[in-house]
């Protein structure tokens, strides 16, 4: 491959996809819960879809913890993320931060979803010179908020960004989408106690817990538990939840608080949910199907 | 001799800051648990709500900075050299420079300014670090204008950038009446043909009082002081190597990888004259500052050895010479 035949270019929106993005959200606004679950099923299932086809075609992705977050992705980017895809840097937008940026295939096919660019680029992930790195990054992304990768970043950033917000009157909310393996950087800790702290109630931090890291379980290489403890000792709200069902993440991170405090939805996943040979494997954290499991795959996610 | 009047960077630094702020409603302090050794107790009086000391965390600080200019504020992450670049280092790469965030790092007390308190709080690496990360310009105040002016261009300015601010007392060495600071751009103090010796920091009045040492020994010095470390005004390094005998660089940071090593590898690539790095390679013995400059070679005795000795005129009759670092 010449240096002419390259992946780049520039993230533009689409403007169809952010139609029909607006229609689902309208949609969502006037629907009964069973009619809203069925949606945010339906947009989570593409998501799963495209999420396989993508790392499959790029030969690179982290496959398991991106089948693990996609309801939350779904969730809050289809029923409750106040953002204008036409205008990604929207000073009054809500922030959605991934922490576990390695999970970048669903977040990117989440954001071709909400029309920020289209889907057809999902083919040039981590393609030579491509904007859409197997880490997200800022500059070259529409809709990322800060580069991630490097694990223990996104809670200190969101905490930041919710306390500009609140200096400068805006309402906007901050989302931050953490992993739990991720929770043994201390640099969350530190972020926790500020957030705390400062009564940061627009910040919510969502963990896709899926119960495993890279190489094992969490609780086998340093143990999280009792974790919805340690965050109500520093201070926080916690809901725990089932990251699998869309409604009972809505009412998680949307339900009022009675107090002014930052809120930690522990969401409750399975790493690589929906493909059953993928489900709590820990060798599917980076593992890339191959054809076979490709199409058993998406034979699953029908 | 005459004693000239010395000024600690860090109260223009803040005096700066205040200034501005009184008319940009976004620039905001971070520092942790800082606001003394920052001198922020002025900014944190005057502007209570946009002080956001977040304790003794500075990944917890550099992180927050980034979400600040996210939500389009301006913040000043503040806090001792050391601590801020040793112990945030990966969140200035990935969330500052790498994001491209509009923060301003503003590194207090480099250099061997902490004195007797030890190499724990040196800061004398930081320069090499940071001129490895792409996008992050490294800029390195000489004395109380220089970083007046430079704390004005940062915040004018969209991106990041880190600040050197010194706590060291130095003499004035701006020429009154140009502009004291231009991004980008070295500064020439003193015309010379035979060396140059080129400065930052701490170290611009002592290769200024060096030069007259080396003129009285009949040697003309040319001094420049080099404000932004990266980018490196290649233009000014390469007429020094064209036009002068042989280059001397003198910082308050390891020369391996700092202002030297930057220095060298233009005239490296363009003009090879012989050369010096002066600045200290090893981990400092206890001393208050003063003598840990002196004995590491940087005082205007020793940049003045230094260029003898690169010049092949030996030592000579200089008196006072510091040691060898």
């Amino acid at each position: 491959m010449t240096l002419t035949q390259t992946a780049g270019g520039l993230l533009l929106p689409d403007h169809d996809a952010i139609g029909e993005w607006r229609r689902l959200r309208d949609r969502l606004a006037h629907a009964d819960r069973t009619a809203s679950a069925a949606a945010l099923a339906a947009l989570a299932g593409g998501i799963r879809r495209t999420v396989i086809s993508t790392i499959r075609t790029a030969g690179l992705g982290h496959t398991g913890g991106d089948l693990s977050v996609t309801d939350i992705l779904a969730t809050l980017y289809g029923a409750v993320l106040r953002i204008d895809p036409a205008r990604p840097d929207w000073p009054e937008r809500d922030r959605l931060i991934l922490s576990k940026g390695h999970c970048s295939v669903a977040l990117y096919t989440t954001l071709t979803t909400c029309g920020f660019f289209p889907a057809d680029r999902l083919a040039t992930f981590a393609a030579p010179m491509s904007p859409l790195n197997g880490h997200p990054s800022r500059k070259a992304v529409p809709g990322v908020e800060t580069s991630s990768g490097p694990l223990g970043h996104g809670l200190p950033v969101g905490v930041g960004v919710a306390v500009g917000l609140r200096l400068r009157g805006s309402p906007a909310r901050t989302v931050v989408v953490l992993g739990d393996g991720e929770l043994q950087e201390g640099s969350n800790w530190e972020a926790a106690m500020t957030a705390a702290h400062r009564g940061l109630s627009s910040l919510t931090a969502v963990i896709d817990r899926n119960g495993l890291q890279q190489g094992a379980s969490t609780g086998d290489t340093n143990d999280l538990e009792p974790l919805a403890d340690k965050w109500r000792a520093f201070g926080w709200e916690v809901a725990e939840v089932d990251g699998h069902d869309h409604l009972a993440l809505l009412d998680a991170v949307t339900a009022p608080r009675a107090e002014p405090r930052p809120r930690c939805v522990i969401a409750r996943t399975v790493k690589g949910r929906g493909v059953s040979f993928m489900e709590d494997r820990v060798e599917w954290h980076h593992k890339v199907p191959d054809a076979e499991q490709t199409r058993m795959a998406l034979e699953e996610l029908r | 001799m005459i004693v000239e009047e010395t000024h600690d960077c860090r109260d223009a630094f803040a005096a700066e800051l205040v200034r501005l702020a009184r008319h940009d409603s976004r620039i905001v302090a971070v520092c942790n648990d800082s606001v003394g050794s920052s001198k922020l107790a002025a900014f944190a009086q005057e502007f209570p709500d946009r002080l956001i000391n977040v304790g003794i965390a500075e990944q917890d600080m550099v992180g927050i900075g980034a979400g600040l200019a996210n939500a389009g504020l301006v913040p000043f992450v503040c806090g001792a050299a050391t601590f801020l670049t040793a112990r945030a280092l990966e969140q200035i790469k990935a969330d500052v420079a790498y994001s491209l965030a509009n923060v301003k790092l503003c590194g207090m007390s480099p250099g061997l300014a902490y004195g007797a308190l030890g190499p724990t709080h040196h800061s004398t690496e930081d320069l090499s670090w940071l001129r490895a990360i792409a996008d992050l310009p490294v800029v390195v105040p000489a004395d109380p204008a220089q970083t007046s002016a430079a704390i004005r261009w940062a915040a004018e300015t969209t991106g990041p950038v880190f600040l050197r601010i010194g706590r060291f007392p130095v003499p004035d060495v701006s020429p009154p009446g140009g502009p004291a600071f231009a991004y980008g751009r070295a500064v020439r103090l003193r015309e010379g043909e035979d060396a140059t010796l080129v400065a930052t920091g701490t170290m611009v009045s002592r290769a200024l009082q060096a030069a007259v040492l080396l003129a009285e020994r009949g040697v003309e010095a040319r001094v420049v002081n080099v404000s932004t470390i990266s980018p490196l005004d290649r233009d000014e390094i390469i007429a020094a190597a064209r036009q002068t005998r042989a280059v001397v660089t003198a910082e308050e940071a390891v020369p391996t990888g700092g202002l030297g090593a930057a220095v060298a590898e233009v005239v490296l690539e363009t003009r090879p004259v012989p050369m010096r790095l002066l600045g200290p390679r090893t981990f400092a013995p206890t001393g208050e500052t003063a003598f840990l400059l002196e004995h590491f070679g940087l005082t205007a005795e020793g940049i003045a050895r230094s260029a003898l000795d690169v010049l092949g005129l030996g030592d000579g009759d200089l008196a006072g010479a510091g040691h060898d670092g």
